[in-house]
């Protein structure tokens, strides 16, 4: 049972145009078919950077207005210079990021209103993986822990309810939590 | 060759309703049944199965329940039974040991090639219900060749499993009952979960299903609810034919031992791999089931009913490992089985007609595929008990309403 709210909330997420673009891709969803990437280079060390522009989608290549940078390196207590996060990070704020947004779109779409989001992404990583030291401990995080702390017109069934659906329709979530077959080549 | 105005196709609670709503408006018709009636009751249940609508709501149209245990869940084996009288009360004219090998249209009406010939006829109502095949992923082709595999349609005891652990895909009702039997029997089991719809047996000591129908969410009509598509590929809910607590429930499956993982989404070298989005998807199942229980709280209380029912209470949250398995190792775990409860799906291979989706799903609206062309008995179909017993009669009743007028346009025309 869905219930209807005539109140207009405004968290800045067109759901409309996501809903028309569902009816969209319903009749050509060839169109739906998206290629994203990252071209990234060594610059020393471990430090090196990310330039994310150009994407496919809607049968088409796309280039944006600018090019957005993500830098990585290592922290000190690894020897290296700290000029950047680590990439585990980033991709804990990828995942940050993708429920955030979900949650703000999740909200659009129910009708409730956002005053404030704010979320505590964790991941719990034994070293001694990516140091090759015991082949039981894996490279990557052993668990995520994500918390948020939302201030919003709902009640808290209804923000547990956000950010569940914020889960459920997630990229990042996905990727973590399933495995995905990765194909690396040297050109 | 063999002419009728109406050609069922199928004899379980949908084409029996149909057939005793179509004589009752004089249309001449035929039951075709791959076997007996009720076949798939007969053949691809497993053996301890109740039906999980308690007998008052088991009834077929004209033939309400009229036994001594109304809040009881009968046996298969008493369905069969009760189906059976229903056919001979209601001279159901069915051809039994038929099957249909293909529907074709045919001048203004259809050709509905048998195995025992063919008959022509002006409707054709596809009554083989939802559950013809079992669905799994498609990566049940890599596992391991010398583990077993069965699906609900193909499981009948806990003793015919080879030995080992077993591993129970799915938790929605076949998947929780197949499990719980198979750990009850002394076997040890994992049970994979994705989305899956958690409801308790009994509330303020009613039936579920009794709120469900009181409250009028158990009529909801195809036309009246929001995001059919979605309602029709809901999970179904986790219950089983027995009153009490509700045993299926992940807590309860817990308890007794199962161990729960995510969902199963690869099998990489040997090894059962499942997502890591267990605690979303039982986080998801609580909230929606709160929902629900909340609906029927206000709905008590707006209908002035809080003096005659127990006080609402909240259930517990689902205990969540703390950290579930991702990757089990079939083989060298030792595990000698698994059981695909991943959901079931049609058989429409021998409707030979254009009235498919990209997704080979039939296209239909309530039930209504095309002129002449009915389909009963699918998730949602015309209410959202229509996949039930209790739904079959008053979606009969509609689609011969609408094939007698149809009929009659056709005629006048």
């Amino acid at each position: 049972m869905t219930v209807h709210t005539e109140i207009k909330a405004n968290n800045g997420v067109d759901t409309e145009a996501l809903m028309g673009a569902r009816g969209a891709f319903e009749q050509m969803p060839e169109a739906a078919a998206f290629t994203f990437r990252s071209d990234c280079s060594w610059i020393e060390g471990t430090y090196s950077t990310n330039n994310l522009n150009g994407y496919f989608g809607l049968g088409q290549e796309h280039a944006r207005k600018k090019t957005y940078t993500i830098e990585s390196d290592h922290p000190e207590v690894f020897h290296a210079a700290d000029r950047a996060p680590t990439p585990p990070e980033i991709v804990l704020a990828a995942l940050a990021s993708c429920l955030t947004g979900g949650v703000a779109s999740v909200a659009q779409h129910r009708g409730i209103q956002l005053n404030s989001v704010n979320v505590i992404v964790e991941g719990d990583v034994d070293v001694r993986g990516i140091l090759g030291m015991d082949p039981d401990i894996r490279n990557g995080f052993s668990a995520i822990r994500a918390t948020f702390d939302i201030d919003a017109d709902a009640s808290a069934e209804d923000i547990a309810a956000l950010v569940s659906q914020s889960q459920k329709r997630s990229a990042v979530f996905d990727i973590l939590t399933n495995p995905t077959n990765v194909h690396v080549s040297v050109a | 060759m063999k002419r009728t105005t109406t050609v069922i196709v199928g004899a379980g609670q949908s084409g029996l309703a149909m057939s005793r709503e179509l004589a009752a408006r004089g249309v001449d018709h035929v039951i075709l049944e791959r076997g007996k009636v009720a076949n798939s009751w007969r053949t691809e249940r497993w053996e301890s199965l109740r039906l999980l609508t308690p007998n008052w709501m088991n009834g077929l149209p004209g033939a309400m329940y009229a036994g001594h245990d109304r809040d009881g869940y009968m046996s298969v084996a008493e369905l069969i039974i009760r189906f059976k009288n229903y056919a001979r009360a209601t001279n159901a004219p069915v051809m039994t040991e038929t099957s249909v090998l293909r529907i074709a249209p045919f001048l203004k009406g259809y050709r509905v090639q048998t195995d025992q010939g063919a008959i022509d006829c002006e409707c054709v109502v596809v009554a083989t219900g939802a559950a013809t095949l079992a669905s799994r992923p498609g990566f049940a082709a890599d596992l391991p060749g010398d583990i077993a595999q069965f699906t609900p349609l193909d499981y009948k005891r806990p003793g015919d499993l080879p030995p080992g652990k077993i591993l129970v895909v799915g938790a929605s009702a076949s998947g929780t009952q197949i499990a719980r039997e198979i750990q009850s029997s002394g076997r040890e089991v994992t049970l994979a979960v994705g989305e899956h719809v958690r409801v308790p047996r009994i509330f303020r000591d009613a039936d579920i299903l009794t709120w469900m129908k009181i409250t009028g969410r158990w009529s909801e009509r195809f036309d009246q609810v929001e995001d059919l598509d979605r309602q029709r590929r809901l999970p179904s809910l986790q219950l089983t034919g027995e009153a009490r607590g509700n045993p299926l429930d992940l807590n309860a499956l817990q308890d007794i031992g199962i161990e729960l993982v995510g969902r199963m989404v690869a099998i990489r070298d040997g090894a059962a791999l499942f997502s890591g989005s267990l605690s979303n998807v039982c986080a998801a199942a609580d909230l929606k089931m709160d929902r629900l229980l909340n609906g029927f709280d206000t709905w008590a209380t707006e209908a002035g009913l809080q003096p005659f029912v127990d006080p609402s209470y909240k259930l517990p949250r689902t205990r969540i490992p703390t950290a579930p398995r991702l990757s089990i190792d079939l083989v060298r775990e030792g595990f000698g089985a698994v059981v695909w409860a991943t959901g079931f799906r049609p058989d429409h291979s021998w409707i030979d007609l254009p009235v498919f989706d990209r997704k080979g799903h039939i296209q239909h609206q309530g039930g209504v595929v095309c002129r002449g062309l009915y389909v009963m008995g699918l998730p949602f179909l015309r209410r959202r008990k229509s996949t039930f017993i209790d739904g079959a009669g008053d979606d009969a009743r509609d689609l011969t309403t609408h094939l007698v007028d149809s009929c009659r346009q056709t005629i006048a025309a």
